[in-house]
């Protein structure tokens, strides 16, 4: 979340480069996945908290992360830190209409999003029509973040961004 | 202290560690795509979580071992897993079934080590709890939609909850380690689970029209490094690559 106190508004335009790997379109602002960032000394410390346990994708954007930083001549240090734990409250405003665009239905609240995936309830939007007759394929989708469903309407298969709070 | 925190983390991280491997053998021979995906989801949930816990063991170890050497160079008896992670997968029954015993346990357990007053261990469970919700839910829903499917599919399911049910009350028992650490209010004392889980497994069971065997004797051992014979031929496979050129990195 860019309003982050703990992190430097002259940091905000280099971390804004780095993108989610998996989903191109969120920077890991948007994701709210930087949970520090600060000018100390002449160092860059920067703390990253992952999505998920087994993200792959978090080595990455460590890696991207440090060359974003040394491209624009700073020195930088980065530690991964688990607690608080990442929560997909965390994604901004801006992130969740990207990923809409994208084709990745944004997060329900809690108790819709068990509703929605138990299949009690046809509440998960369709990214391409807006139609709400969409039924669960599957709890787990191409990734362990996201369940996959599909459109009863335009049949559009499409990734749902799971709840994690 | 420090001997009894390192002993406490891989009886914790074991029973990822070697589930993750089950799971991740099927990537590629799930009994559908979604399925497929499924459980290699959960796989990568599992091992993601080892990762921390391993590389607080190497911290704690402080040995020159790194998270890879503690994962990936033990021999079979230093592996604490419990005995009910390392059955082999059988068919979908067998690896839901063995799934859904060990996801109402392993729920329980880290809603308690949240409560840890080891920071590190705390921080661990409060990320993997909501990982394993998911989880339990997953393998929950396979256990009736199995249990309460065709008469083939309720024979299959029950087949294997009988087989695997001889290794649930393992779970449940304390090692000198479990108790040291308990003492400290850094480990969870997994004896108090027990009532709580048979609770949740039966009431799943008793909804998927699935009968709740009864038995006397349990198997046990895996937690002191004695197990089973499936746990060998896993770790010939998880270890191929660091015993085929040692020190390689990813």
């Amino acid at each position: 979340m860019i309003e982050h106190a703990d992190i430097d508004t002259e940091l905000l335009p280099i971390l804004d480069q780095v993108s989610d790997p998996e989903i191109p379109v969120l920077t890991i602002l948007d994701m709210g996945v930087v949970r520090y960032a600060k000018l100390v000394d002449d160092e860059v410390k920067i703390k990253l908290t992952p999505t998920y346990s087994g993200c792959p994708a978090m080595d990455v954007i460590s890696d991207d992360v440090k060359a974003a930083f040394e491209k624009a001549g700073y020195k930088v240090s980065i530690d991964l830190i688990l607690s608080p734990a990442w929560t997909t409250d965390w994604i901004s405003e801006e992130g969740r209409d990207a990923l809409e665009k994208y084709g990745i239905a944004p997060p329900l609240e809690a108790d819709a999003d068990k509703d929605a995936l138990l299949g009690n309830k046809r509440i998960v939007k369709c990214t391409n029509c807006g139609s709400q007759n969409t039924k669960l394929v599957s709890q787990f989708g191409s990734t362990a973040c996201k369940a996959l469903f599909q459109c009863e309407d335009c049949q559009e298969p499409f990734d749902y961004f799971k709840c994690l709070k | 202290m420090k001997e009894n925190l390192y002993k406490y983390i891989l009886g914790v991280a074991d029973n990822s560690l070697i589930l993750g491997q089950r799971m991740g053998e099927l990537c590629g021979h799930g009994p559908s795509l979604e399925t497929d995906i499924a459980c290699t989801n959960i796989s990568l949930d599992l091992f993601g979580q080892v990762r921390s816990y391993y590389q607080y063991a190497a911290k704690i170890a402080g040995d020159g071992r790194n998270e890879d050497d503690i994962a990936m160079l033990r021999k079979e008896h230093e592996y604490v897993n419990v005995l009910l992670v390392e059955q082999p997968n059988t068919d979908f029954a067998y690896i839901m079934a063995r799934q859904f015993l060990f996801d109402v346990y392993h729920l329980l357990f880290l809603q308690e080590l949240e409560k840890s007053k080891d920071l590190t261990l705390s921080a661990i469970a409060k990320k993997s709890v909501k990982e394993v919700s998911y989880h339990q839910r997953f393998s929950s829903d396979w256990i009736k939609r199995l249990g309460d499917g065709t008469e083939e599919s309720h024979q299959k399911m029950q087949d294997a909850i009988d087989d695997l049910w001889t290794y649930t009350d393992e779970l449940f028992h304390q090692t000198e380690a479990d108790k040291a650490m308990v003492k400290e209010g850094i480990g969870v004392d997994v004896t108090k689970l027990k009532d709580n889980y048979y609770q949740i497994i039966n009431s799943v069971l008793e909804e998927a029209t699935l009968s709740i065997p009864e038995l006397k004797y349990f198997q046990k051992g895996g937690k002191q490094g004695i197990h089973t014979e499936h746990l060998g031929y896993l770790l010939s496979d998880l270890q191929y690559m660091q015993r085929t050129y040692p020190n390689m990195e990813w």
